[in-house]
């Protein structure tokens, strides 16, 4: 009984002082032969079928027509569990109540008061824009962010491991960017794009039109249908086709990851600070200093429109910046 | 009009099936986008332009785009296009 527990105590003490076995000690023992595969095995000492037992029987069954059944059954359950999936999505889809119904429990006060009130009480003339950048900007935001944190996120776990690499290799030249580029892995869209000049004059046609039509959704959010998020999705397509038709290079010029960080950043607060002070005078009652101007006018809807501008930079960027760290791992 | 939204309807059913059922995933990717376009056009139909507009920006754009860049990375793209040079 003593030995075991001074052996044990040993072990104990081994162990927290670090002196067990190691893995670089540890001497692995040498493989056994393959088994045999079971037609080549040696037979058992039952060779005629009526002598073998029950259960051998069984076994010499399940060898031969085992998997087959297997799959049968594998697939009859996975398309007895749709089927059943199906029929409880298909009973509640009927339970719903109708399709624009005026007594659905979705018209209720609040939409009255969207559509008589939100005109004038939010100075845009597009209720949606006025309705998720005033009303419940507070979503806005969360989406702005919750962007934000996955684009930093994949930034931070996609850009680390090259640039640690980088820096492994070659301590002198990660400072430059010209070389930091050059040891980018080949990409094949160089090899695809080489001499690809009708993709180069499709792009430069249209790549002003596309980042016009994102700028007018963008600015144009409080008018007319549109508003940041969908502007500043339309405004990275522009930004992916140039990267595809030019190269990452031409974008990187104007836009690097250290601008993608100042102006996501710098947008994220602007919208946090103005519509923190908005919340704190609507609620408090206090007077508040920003303008509704007319409604129909480009400068009306009080903070819709900086709030616009703050989403569609944000989002132009998140989008384009997970392109960028995808095919190429870095923005 | 009614035809017309019938039409897209089914078209988008359609979509839908071939999508799960196709075996080329590059085939796959393209029939997406064309049903999220037709959802852009059922949108504005639905007199719901702001969504219209952007099913049309991310759906059609955005989210193909990063699902041909998923295809290049795992290598579908460059295996077809093997397949068809044999």
């Amino acid at each position: 009984m003593n030995e075991e527990i001074k052996l044990i105590w040993q072990k104990f003490f081994n162990w927290v002082s670090g002196n067990g076995p190691r893995p670089e000690n540890e001497v692995i023992p040498p493989e056994p032969p393959p088994d045999l595969p079971f037609t080549q095995k040696p037979k058992d000492k039952y060779t005629r079928f009526h002598e073998a037992t029950l259960k051998e029987r069984y076994n010499q069954w399940l060898e031969i027509h085992g998997l087959h059944i297997f799959s049968l059954i594998y697939s009859g359950l996975s398309v007895l569990t749709c089927i059943v999936i199906v029929c409880l999505l298909l009973a509640t889809v009927a339970e719903l109540p109708p399709f624009g119904d005026e007594k659905n429990p979705a018209n209720n006060e609040v939409i009255r008061r969207y559509v008589e009130h939100g005109g004038h009480e939010t100075g845009a003339q597009n209720i949606v824009a006025g309705l998720i950048l005033d009303y419940r900007a507070f979503d806005t935001f969360g989406e702005s962010a919750v962007l934000f944190t996955a684009a930093v996120s994949v930034l931070m776990i996609l850009g680390v491991s090259r640039r640690n690499n980088i820096e492994e290799s070659s301590p002198d030249l990660n400072e430059s960017g010209q070389n930091f580029l050059e040891r980018a892995p080949p990409v094949n869209f160089h090899e695809i794009r080489q001499d690809d000049s009708i993709l180069r004059a499709v792009a430069s046609l249209s790549i002003p039109a596309i980042l016009l039509m994102g700028c007018v959704v963008v600015i144009n959010g409080h008018l007319t249908p549109g508003g940041g998020f969908s502007g500043g999705a339309i405004l990275s397509t522009a930004l992916i086709l140039c990267a595809n038709a030019f190269g990452f290079e031409r974008v990187h010029k104007f836009f690097n990851e250290r601008t993608f960080i100042i102006s996501s950043s710098t947008a994220l607060m602007i919208y946090a600070l103005s519509k923190g002070y908005s919340f704190f005078t609507g609620a408090n009652h206090f007077h508040s200093i920003i303008p509704k101007g007319t409604i129909g006018n480009i400068l009306s809807g009080g903070l819709i429109l900086p709030l616009n501008i703050c989403v569609g930079l944000i989002v132009a960027g998140t989008l384009y910046g997970f392109y960028a760290l995808f095919s190429r791992g870095d923005i | 009009m009614i035809l017309v939204e019938w039409l897209l309807l089914i078209f988008l059913i359609v979509c839908a099936i071939a999508v799960s059922i196709s075996k080329n995933l590059l085939n796959s990717v393209i029939i997406f986008m064309s049903y999220s376009l037709v959802m852009a056009v059922i949108w504005v139909l639905l007199r719901s332009p702001d969504l219209a507009i952007t099913e049309a920006a991310v759906g059609a754009g955005v989210t193909s785009v990063l699902f041909f860049l998923a295809l290049r990375k795992i290598g579908k793209l460059e295996h077809n296009k093997d397949d068809e040079n044999n």
